[in-house]
Parts: C-alpha cells; sequence; structure tokens
C-alpha cells in the first residue's frame, strides 16, 4: 500500500485509455442487423427500361454490390470515380439503387407530386446524371419512395451491400466507397465470399 | 481594461472551437440527408384522422431513435428519414398492427440502434448490470473500510493503567495552565 499515491494517476490513464479508444469510434455507422442474412426481396423498375422489373433472384450465383445513389447525393459523386473504375476492371457487377431521386432531394417539394409525374422526372434526372458522369452499374433500379431502402436498413445515402450468390448480404459499407477502403477493405471481403461460395 | 482582458480569452476560446468545429465537419463525409426542405404549405407532415391512432403513433415514435440525427427520436427529427419511419409505423399500426411488431419491424432492418430504451442481453450485460455492480462493490468496499476502522478504534482503547495515569496528569496540567493564563498575556 506504499504505492497508494499512485491510484488516482492509474484511475486517469485507465480513463485516458478509454477515452482515447471512443475516439477511434464513428458513431454514424451504425451496424446493420442484417449482415448474414437473406437480402430483402424486393422488385423493382430498371431505370433502362422502367417497364421491366428487376428483381433479387436475378443475381443469383453471383457476387454483387448492391450501390445505393441518387443524383442529389454529394458524396455519391466523390465515390463515383472508383465505381466507374471498379466497372472498366470487371472486379464485381454492381447493381445501383436509386434511392428517392425526386423526393429525396431537398431542392424539390415533391409532396402531392402525382407518381407517373415523379417516376418520369426520376428517370431523367438519373439518366442524366450517369450520361453525365459515367455508367458503372450493370443496371439501376428506381427505390421512387425509399421503401426498399428501409428494407435494407438505409440511413444515409451512399451505401454498398455486398450479397454473395445466395443472396445473403455480406457486408455493409457506409459512406462513400474511396480507393482505400476498396482495396483494404471491400476487394478483400469480396475475394472471401468467392472463395467461401 | 480588465473587461477586455477577460474578452479576449474567451473570444479565443471561441475561435478554437469553430476552428474545431470546422475540422470535424468533413469528417461526415456520408450524406445525411438532413432537413433542407423549409416548411412550405405543403410540407406539413402526414397526421392519421383517428386522434387515437395518431396518438400511438407519436408514443411510440419517441421511444425510436432517428439514425440521421442520432440524439432525437424520430418523433422530434425532421430529417426526411424519420419522416418515412414515422409513415410506416403510422401505416402498420393502422393495418392492425401491434406495437412490438413495428418495433420488431425497425430492429430487424436496423439493429437494436433505434431502441433508446436497450434490451438486455448478453451484449448489454455491461451496461445493464453495471450500476448494480458498481453498487454492490462500493457497499461492500465500505462496510470492509468501516470495519477495519473499527478494529483500529478498538485497538486504540486498549492503554495500559500507567498511560491512563499519565494522560489524566498531562489534561489536569493542562486544563491548571490554561485556567492561570489571562486574556491579556496572551496578546
Amino acid at each position: 500500500m506504499k504505492a497508494k499515491f499512485l491510484v488516482p494517476l492509474l484511475l486517469f490513464f485507465a480513463l485516458a485509455g478509454f477515452l482515447a479508444f471512443g475516439l477511434t469510434l464513428n458513431p454514424r455507422e451504425v451496424p446493420s442487423p442484417l449482415i448474414d442474412k437473406p437480402a430483402p426481396a424486393f422488385s423493382l423498375a430498371r431505370l433502362d427500361d422502367p417497364a421491366r422489373p428487376f428483381a433479387l433472384e436475378e443475381m443469383k450465383g453471383q457476387v454483387w454490390l448492391l450501390n445505393v445513389w441518387a443524383s442529389w447525393c454529394v458524396a455519391c459523386r466523390q465515390e463515383h470515380p472508383v465505381l466507374v473504375r471498379m466497372a472498366q476492371q470487371k472486379l464485381v457487377p454492381v447493381v445501383g439503387l436509386n434511392y428517392k431521386e425526386v423526393r429525396g432531394d431537398g431542392a424539390i417539394n415533391a409532396r402531392g407530386m402525382a407518381l407517373e409525374a415523379e417516376t418520369a422526372l426520376a428517370i431523367e434526372r438519373a439518366q442524366r446524371w450517369l450520361d453525365d458522369h459515367g455508367d458503372p452499374y450493370v443496371l439501376s433500379v428506381l427505390d421512387i419512395d425509399g421503401r426498399v431502402g428501409i428494407d435494407f436498413g438505409v440511413y444515409g445515402v451512399p451505401e454498398t451491400f455486398l450479397i454473395d450468390g445466395e443472396g445473403r448480404i455480406r457486408y455493409k459499407h457506409i459512406g462513400p466507397i474511396t480507393p482505400e477502403s476498396l482495396q483494404q477493405v471491400i476487394m478483400p471481403k469480396i475475394e472471401e465470399v468467392r472463395r467461401a461460395g | 481594461m480588465r473587461a477586455e482582458m477577460f474578452v479576449k480569452p474567451v473570444r479565443r476560446l471561441a475561435v478554437a472551437v469553430a476552428v474545431l468545429l470546422a475540422a470535424a465537419l468533413p469528417a461526415v463525409a456520408q450524406q445525411a440527408a438532413m432537413p433542407q426542405q423549409s416548411a412550405g404549405p405543403g410540407a406539413a407532415p402526414t397526421v392519421a384522422a383517428d386522434p387515437q391512432l395518431e396518438a400511438d403513433v407519436m408514443e411510440l415514435s419517441h421511444k425510436l431513435r432517428c439514425l440521421v440525427c442520432q440524439n432525437q427520436s424520430i418523433a422530434e427529427s425532421n430529417a426526411p428519414l424519420a419522416l418515412d419511419l414515422r409513415d410506416q409505423v403510422r401505416e402498420q399500426l393502422a393495418a392492425g398492427r401491434s406495437k412490438n411488431d413495428v418495433i420488431d419491424y425497425l430492429v430487424a432492418r436496423y439493429g437494436d440502434f433505434v431502441l433508446y430504451d436497450p434490451p438486455f442481453k448478453a451484449t448489454t450485460l455491461l451496461l445493464w448490470g453495471g450500476p448494480v455492480l458498481l453498487l454492490v462493490g462500493g457497499a461492500g468496499w465500505l462496510a470492509w473500510r468501516l470495519r477495519r476502522r473499527q478494529g483500529e478504534l478498538a485497538a486504540m482503547h486498549g492503554l495500559s493503567e500507567a498511560e491512563r495515569r499519565r494522560a489524566r496528569e498531562l489534561l489536569a496540567g493542562d486544563a491548571k495552565q490554561s485556567s492561570s493564563e489571562s486574556p491579556e498575556s496572551r496578546s
């Protein structure tokens, strides 16, 4: 008990240690409960052919990414060149989930807008954006009201889901994909899922 | 002059805080779809016609955390996602689902994070058990200290006869001395 005077100092270091660890955490990244669970089934209109619905089953047997995007999303602009490069290198098929293209845009008051008019506007805006910035997607689907987004637990754009050949979600990336996160996290995950499947 | 000296550090602190905030902002790179819409004539949130249903919706919404503005419930937040989730809650309650069904629906998608009242399970054991642990531990430590002190006091009571006599003499001598002292001699 001679070193009793050291007790407050040690307590301080313990507290500082906890706080330092806390600084490395990002409270905006909420872990998804959907990891390793079957991706929620959906059927949505394709951007290139709105009369044709796209369903999850069409990607069966492939390891692929579902990328949530919108033309009003600023961070999507940051991530887009990475997606385009991924498409050029044919790393992995990416399906785009266009999230609330019209009503998600704070500049537009979409309340009271008829669904047909909103869909037409969404297609026009989304297509123009892809024409301007390049289209890295095998196809994009339109989630006009964000309902499918809720099923996937989307709470911000962009988000990206890694889905395996059996339609299970294996990983969720929150925020824009950067060259670093692609190389250090996403590609290793894809390789892992491919090996396992 | 004095007021100025006071103002300067305060202003410097304010500038430092502002700089820190500005530095922290780009870290939030994900577009968190903050409420940008000004409340125009058409922007009023939807409300159920049945007041009882709306009351239920609001009661439940107050227990659910918004994932965008994380320290607000979906009842308080005006983020588009909170509006969407409130609509979901309203729609499902109107369809006759129970409150627990709606909570399960949201937890299945967003995890326990949406609950302001975290459930008791293995991962939250420390959260729920921690305060009890601290209380029991603190009470135990206090009891131990008190017993030890009692032992120490008891040991101090055990004076020998010689010691008692000496103590009495000292006390008596002290009393005599202080009584002979006059107020003047002290100053």
